[in-house]
């Protein structure tokens, strides 16, 4: 995501790093530069004055002078600009209320809001472990009501059941009711996507949301959306109370412009990120990370959180004391890994995340291909438990066996035990050297910096 | 039984005092026509004689009505040729100078379907949201007006309910669903639905399948393969490959349309939600980089807010009429 508008900027802010100074004129081939980056990146255009303005005014100010280059300076302000459009700081959801806590999401059609608020019902569940409650308003669309009533099966919340011959009002007020009887802690309320010019739909909305008297009012919004995004934004926060925004579909490659803009406008902070269709693609949102990560300089901390989230813990303490022992190190606990590193959205997802990789040229990032996880899991699997935990005695004709079972051929069976013979070195160092807990702690430490 | 689009009651009115064409489109734009009239007008600032330098804001007038960068650029580029040559001292001859490059840019939207061939298979394709279930509902009841036969296929297995909604759509407008159900191979279903149109002598068999991001190299594979799967039946089919595009996205159409294109090979365009206030200058740049046909633009709720769609009418709908802006500062 946002990978166009950073390639856009580090190609700009490379011409100034190369000079020694900041005059006033090539600041202003720099502006130029990032302002068309910013509008063909879809950021409003209001927005985009805002902020070159901002970053002109200060990148010409005393401070600049005193730095020993003005490159760094430059790069420094873009970003710090980017971060104070799109908020201060990471928000959660405030669900201090008396239970049933109730959260209802609006926006247009298409947005996303059936899936967000399933994602949110899994996030809730799993991380703060409340006892929910999905519900809709939506009447209109056929079959929106089946298709939450199967996300709440997926996940295995309460769902309340409603019919498209009710009136959206009546059956939130039921929902509520309901949830009070039956101790629920949060209730996710959906809503039919509607257009902001729409008066009688508008009407609706603010009537459901009269109603229901939610904690959070969340607006779900496509990170696709052009230049609209203000206008929308803007007619969804004066006929209710938002409270944040949830921004969707940041796992394609739209540049996220409707981020700054929205943000902008409404003054409402961005809660999270849908970045993928599987119900676990939520990803809380921190502007500090994503302005970093617009100017390519990775996202390490979110790394370190889904690592944390998604690695099966057990199974992690479990091969630590393994190689603690001294044991070897062998191809069903490489496969392990392997499947571990899948659950985390696979290499590409990861490599994204590390700071600099972006950079890399797309030809590379093609090359970084998950199927290759599956064919490797598909070798090792392939082979006797003899022959994972040892693997030396793979010869010729084993190879033969083993390419021929998983579908592969025999040099891919090689390389495959060539890498898991670097890993096994690797790791024999590692024990050595302390383990996988100074390995990590070094990597939590490194926060995103500067990488100038 | 609900009502077979929402709003149908009040479009029925509407239809009833101004038939559908041309007037009944520009009132749809009227939204994004009348933020560009506002733009414009304010332009002249009161004199009558336009300012070189009052091109720099024409081009933010039109980088904001998403028409992007590169177009903006080329109709000002072209204003500034025109303005060399003869005076353009009236809003008039403005007007009249962009709707002159602006048609040169849409000229290759305005075909309509071919229909040659039965049945005549179209697979419609898109990211997620951006209604191409809601558009095949559209085009069956466009298609049933013309006195065709039609018959869907729910390629969507994917998203919850999807199979479902597209069955709820069959149910109303009463034309046969081909559906194997939830997590099914959608190639496998538009196999079926091609057998089965065929034994019907059905005239158009509609292909829904499902969102995906255009990123998704393993989504987009499936694309191919159903696409390959039809053409082992048919040489010819699908015979039309449409992506489906919200209005109000903004230059990511552009990477959309060039992932799913080099995947299929994408015939023609659908364009939704043009409705609201979002600007549906995102075509101009697509018609610049893509000479793709547009068949129908989406411009409402009701069931005959679908349209086939125009060039003509599309820019009388998007730019303002000269008349308003000869006194400036008369409301827009």
């Amino acid at each position: 995501m946002f990978d166009q508008l950073s390639d856009r900027l580090r190609e700009t802010l490379r011409r100034v790093r190369g000079q020694a100074r900041l005059t006033e004129d090539n600041i202003a081939t720099a502006m130029r530069e990032v302002r068309i980056a910013l509008l063909e990146a879809d950021v409003a255009l209001p927005v985009v004055k805002a902020f070159i303005a901002q970053v002109r005014e200060r990148a010409l100010g005393a401070d600049v002078m005193q730095s020993v280059t003005p490159g760094q300076m430059v790069v420094k302000i873009v970003h710090e600009e980017l971060v104070a459009i799109m908020g201060e700081s990471n928000d959660v959801l405030k669900l201090t209320a008396r239970p049933p806590a109730v959260v209802l999401v609006a926006g247009l059609q298409g947005a996303g809001k059936t899936t967000t608020v399933a994602k949110l019902a899994q996030w809730l569940k799993q991380r703060e472990h409340k006892k929910i409650l999905l519900a809709t308003t939506d009447i209109y669309r056929p079959a929106a009501i089946d298709q939450l009533k199967t996300l709440a099966d997926m996940i295995d919340v309460d769902f309340f059941p409603a019919s498209t011959d009710q009136d959206p009002v009546t059956i939130a007020r039921n929902a509520i009711d309901h949830a009070r009887r039956s101790g629920i802690d949060v209730v996710l309320m959906d809503s039919a996507g509607r257009l902001h010019v729409d008066a009688r739909m508008m009407t609706e909305i603010r009537a459901v949301h009269a109603a229901v008297d939610p904690v959070e009012t969340l607006f779900v919004v496509d990170s696709m959306t052009g230049q609209d995004a203000v206008n929308s934004a803007t007619a969804f926060d004066e006929a209710l109370p938002l409270t944040g925004i949830i921004l969707t579909k940041t796992d394609g490659d739209a540049r996220g412009g409707a981020a700054l803009s929205i943000r902008h406008v409404t003054g409402k902070p961005i809660k999270f990120l849908g970045t993928g269709e599987k119900l676990n693609a939520l990803e809380a949102f921190h502007p500090d990370r994503v302005a970093s990560r617009i100017l390519g300089m990775g996202d390490v901390l979110t790394l370190v959180e889904e690592v944390q989230q998604k690695v099966d813990k057990g199974k992690a303490e479990k091969l630590a004391k393994k190689i603690a022992k001294g044991k070897r190190f062998d191809l069903d606990d490489f496969r392990e890994q392997i499947m571990q590193m899948e659950k985390m959205g696979g290499i590409a997802s990861l490599v994204e995340k590390l700071p600099g990789m972006s950079g890399l040229p797309n030809h590379v990032m093609d090359q970084v291909d998950d199927r290759q996880i599956r064919r490797t899991v598909a070798i090792i699997n392939s082979m006797t438990p003899g022959e994972r935990a040892n693997p030396t005695i793979i010869r010729g004709s084993r190879k033969r066996r083993i390419a021929a079972g998983s579908g592969t051929e025999v040099p891919e069976v090689n390389r495959l035990l060539k890498q898991f013979t670097q890993m096994q070195k690797m790791m024999k160092k590692m024990r050595k050297g302390g383990g996988m807990a100074n390995l990590l702690a070094g990597m939590k430490g490194r926060r995103p910096g500067l990488p100038y | 039984m609900p009502p077979l689009f929402r709003n149908t009651k009040k479009t029925e009115n509407k239809l009833k005092s101004s038939p559908p064409g041309p007037s009944n489109l520009r009132e749809r734009l009227s939204k994004t026509r009348n933020a560009l009239t506002r733009g414009l007008s304010g332009l002249f600032r009161g004199s009558e004689t336009l300012d070189p330098s009052l091109f720099e804001d024409l081009e933010d007038l039109l980088v904001s009505a998403d028409l992007g960068v590169g177009p903006s650029t080329k109709i000002i580029d072209h204003l500034r040729d025109v303005s060399q040559r003869q005076n353009l001292n009236s809003a008039g001859d403005l007007i009249a100078a962009i709707r002159e490059e602006m048609t040169v840019i849409l000229e290759p939207c305005g075909k309509s379907l071919p229909f040659d061939g039965r049945p005549y298979v179209m697979l419609i394709v898109g990211v997620n949201g951006v209604g191409k279930t809601t558009t095949i509902a559209k085009i069956t009841h466009w298609l049933l007006q013309q006195e065709r036969t039609v018959m869907l296929a729910a390629g969507d297995t994917y998203r919850a309910a999807a199979v479902e909604q597209l069955t709820r759509w069959g149910e109303r407008l009463q034309v046969p669903v081909i559906s194997q159900g939830q997590d099914a191979d959608a190639a496998a279903v538009a196999h079926d639905a091609l057998v089965s149109a065929r034994a019907r002598s059905t005239d158009v068999l509609m292909i829904d399948t499902a969102g995906r991001q255009h990123t998704q190299s393993d989504l987009m594979n499936q694309l191919i393969k159903i696409k390959r799967v039809l053409n082992k039946l048919d040489p010819e089919a699908p015979h039309e490959i449409v992506q489906v595009l919200d209005a109000g996205t903004g230059q990511n159409a552009l990477s959309q349309l060039q992932h799913f294109h080099q995947a299929v090979q994408v015939d023609s365009l659908c364009l939704t939600k043009l409705d609201g206030t979002a600007k549906g200058g995102i075509l101009l740049a697509i018609a610049d980089k893509f000479a793709l046909p547009v068949r129908f633009i989406g411009v409402g709720e009701g069931p005959d807010d679908l349209r086939p769609f125009n060039t003509a009418q599309f820019i009388d709908a998007l730019l303002p009429d000269a008349e308003s802006l000869q006194r400036p500062g008369a409301p827009a």
